[in-house]
């Protein structure tokens, strides 16, 4: 067993983790696999390992952020490793500096990893261009959003056991979500069937090109799903023209018993934070805890972090 | 006084004048042609005359460029005079219109001294300065049409930007009628491309880019032309990037509207695929559309819809490309680069020869109503000799710019600038 195993793992040779569209079947395998050992490590007492003890882990995090942030710090932290978060507010860059000046800058002092979360699309691609360490997207622009897609699958395979044949609806502002594009792929390539639910001015153009079923009625785009999905909905999207108001939104597309009632009966509801209650989700169903997965995905996130870790952190 | 010149052993095409033969062009004492085509042979030449052997190149005019981006003033970093006339020369390009968002912008008679000045101290191609349609290009206030094309501008442009409120641009038509002058508009409605930074489609979408949709320019284009109809004007659209507009274009033309159209040599050459992993040196505004796009475009020029193909040369130092794509400037150099990426579409039997040379030489000429672009008797020798066949490779490095930013850095190319003259006289040999 032991030798198969060993005979299985792929060296990851991309020095990057920039987005699902990057990675390879047998790359998101041996990080799932990998995450799967940390989940009760995590749940253990002693959570401490040193597989990064001695490596550097920068995190450079461009827009606010609270879990994911968080959980970066505490995998880099629980494998070992001495982690650094750089308050942007207060750098150089609010003074002007560009991406890659404030990436030299780090670089000169030998980072083994950094973590980026942008607000422009392709950041950490230009990033990993310019510096010799790892580099791991945390959320670019509307892009991707790599390690969340990789924890609601592992949060799937561990309820569900499987990918490969079920049905999942992401729901909600997908134009907008980076959530949503690393998850069609990552579903799509582990053989989900992926359905998107969506008001029209909130669906980025060509959508189906990337593989997926597109519903505006959200009834009909939950039928016999596996998995509910939902996208948080972003303030600023109610006062432009995108939507007439939340409670129309709430109307058409939160998710409701109601409508619940549509996916299966054992359908799981995930949502990657923050929620707005009472706008994209009811409130009873988000705490409901035979149907709501939102607080098991927060803690397999570290797993998962984790997991990317170790894998990408510069050997 | 300079010495009679005679090019001979060439191939002269020159649209204007429907000439397509072997044979040379004298130059005079005065830089001004004197004899042109088959009748200027490899004879007895005056023992005093200059002899140029053209080794069976190609001759045609001097290519006008109607849409080229200097630095001065303002942007001396990005290009100067002399760089842009570097450039141009080893493009085999004599005229250009230079744009007028510089800071300040040229909205004013005493500026246009200062531009005609500096152009005429530095550089050696011919420089026909545009100025703004709006003051500080606003998009509120029309400048000074008369005053300002009595200090020699030919055309009036916002550049980059586009006059957004109808009703001042109905004004400005109105106004540009009585005093005949030439409105170009860049057609991009602000509101539809707000924060766009690349073609609306599934290449957006997996790129996490704003999209930038095509209706955005057919919008501006509909609105202009139905305000044509009221306010009749010299009206020429800069240049266009979709089938969608092009459709407009089409209609307007059977119904017997009359108007000009350009295009961007990087719009018939390149789609949005080559953006590839962000690169920002192909952040262009009108952006890079589909394919189809671009097919549709070089058959407009097949179909006489589109009268003119420009570089939109715009140099950008590193620093401004440097950046996330977002954050990049917006823009590609490309004036050295015009007629070989042209030839492009003759090599790949898109477009015919002398169509493309047609539309880099007279059709702009005579859009802004300059006497170049043509080889007639007694006008002022601008001419550019390329080799039609030469294989080469474009190196940034090479380019003579003062920025570096070609969109098809390493593309192979086939045809090649080797001499470039302007009024007579040879300012460019390759060597």
């Amino acid at each position: 067993m032991a030798i198969i195993k060993k005979f299985k793992a792929v060296k990851i040779e991309q020095n990057h983790l920039l987005g699902i569209q990057n990675l390879s079947f047998s790359q998101i395998s041996q990080i799932l696999d990998q995450a799967k050992n940390f989940i009760a490590l995590n749940r253990s007492s002693s959570k401490k390992m040193d597989i990064l003890r001695g490596k550097t882990q920068i995190n450079l995090f461009f827009e606010p952020s609270t879990r994911t942030q968080s959980s970066f710090e505490l995998a880099g932290k629980r494998l070992g490793a001495d982690v650094m978060s750089m308050n942007i507010v207060n750098s150089a860059i609010k003074k002007g500096e560009t991406l890659i000046d404030t990436a030299m800058t780090l670089n000169a002092m030998h980072p083994d990893i950094i973590v980026i979360r942008h607000q422009d699309s392709g950041a950490p691609n230009l990033l990993a261009q310019k510096v010799n360490c790892s580099v791991i997207n945390a959320g670019d622009g509307r892009r991707e959003h790599p390690t969340q897609a990789l924890l609601d699958a592992l949060t799937i395979i561990n309820r569900k056991g499987k990918i490969k044949g079920l049905k999942i609806a992401i729901c909600g502002d997908i134009l907008h979500s980076r959530v949503a594009r690393s998850n069609i792929y990552l579903m799509n390539l582990l053989g989900a069937e992926v359905n998107i639910v969506a008001p029209k001015t909130l669906l980025p153009h060509s959508i189906e090109r990337l593989g997926v079923k597109v519903f505006t009625n959200m009834k009909k785009g939950l039928k016999d799903c596996d998995i509910v999905m939902m996208l948080r909905l972003q303030n600023e999207r109610m006062h432009g023209s995108f939507l007439p108001s939340a409670r129309e939104y709430y109307e058409y597309f939160g998710l409701t018993p109601d409508k619940l009632k549509l996916a299966k009966k054992d359908a799981l509801i995930m949502h990657p934070g923050p929620m707005n209650r009472g706008v994209e989700i009811d409130t009873n169903l988000a705490d409901d805890i035979n149907r709501s997965v939102i607080r098991e995905q927060v803690e397999l996130g570290v797993a998962v972090r984790m997991a990317c870790l170790k894998i990408f952190c510069k050997k | 006084m300079m010495k009679e010149k005679y090019l001979v052993n060439g191939r002269i095409i020159d649209p204007k004048n429907n000439l397509d033969e072997i044979g040379g062009v004298i130059i005079d004492s005065n830089g001004l042609i004197k004899a042109v085509g088959k009748k200027v042979v490899n004879g007895n030449l005056p023992s005093k005359a200059e002899k140029i052997d053209l080794k069976k190149q190609i001759l045609i005019p001097g290519q006008v460029d109607m849409r080229v981006f200097v630095g001065e003033p303002g942007y001396e970093y990005k290009e100067n005079f002399r760089t842009l006339s570097d450039a141009a020369l080893s493009g085999g390009v004599t005229s250009v219109v230079s744009m007028p968002n510089t800071s300040p912008v040229i909205d004013n008679v005493s500026i246009v001294d200062f531009l005609k000045r500096r152009g005429r101290d530095k550089s050696k191609i011919n420089i026909f300065p545009a100025a703004t349609l709006t003051k500080n290009t606003e998009g509120k206030q029309m400048t000074e049409f008369g005053l300002l094309k009595r200090k020699g501008i030919v055309a009036f442009t916002d550049g980059t930007k586009t006059v957004q409120d109808p009703q001042v641009m109905s004004r400005i038509m109105n106004f540009a009628g009585q005093s005949d002058s030439l409105i170009i508009q860049h057609a991009e409605d602000n509101i539809l491309s707000n924060g766009g930074l690349i073609n609306e489609g599934e290449i957006s979408t997996r790129l996490g880019l704003k999209g930038i949709p095509a209706l955005a320019e057919k919008i501006i284009v509909e609105r202009d032309l139905s305000l044509l109809e009221e306010y009749f004007c010299r009206y020429h659209i800069s240049q266009i990037s979709s089938k969608k507009t092009l459709s407009v274009i089409k209609k307007a033309k059977n119904e017997k509207k009359k108007f000009t159209t350009g295009v961007s040599i990087n719009n018939l050459s390149l789609n949005e695929n080559d953006i590839g992993d962000f690169k920002t040196f192909l952040k262009l505004s009108p952006p890079l559309r589909t394919e189809n796009d671009r097919q549709s475009l070089i058959e407009g020029i097949n179909n006489d819809l589109i009268d003119v193909i420009v570089s939109d040369h715009k140099p950008e130092d590193e620093e401004s490309k440097r950046l996330t794509f977002a954050q990049a400037a917006t823009g590609a150099s490309g004036i050295e680069t015009l007629l070989p990426l042209a030839l492009e579409l003759f090599h790949n039997k898109s477009v015919k020869l002398n169509k493309l040379i047609a539309l880099l030489t007279c059709n702009p000429a005579k859009i802004l109503g300059i006497d170049k672009g043509t080889l007639s008797k007694g006008k002022e020798a601008d001419i550019c000799v390329f080799d039609l066949n030469k294989t080469w490779t474009v190196d940034k490095s090479k380019l003579k710019s003062k920025s570096k930013n070609t969109p098809i850095e390493n593309r192979k190319l086939q045809g090649l600038v080797s001499k470039t003259f302007v009024k007579g006289e040879m300012l460019y040999e390759r060597t």
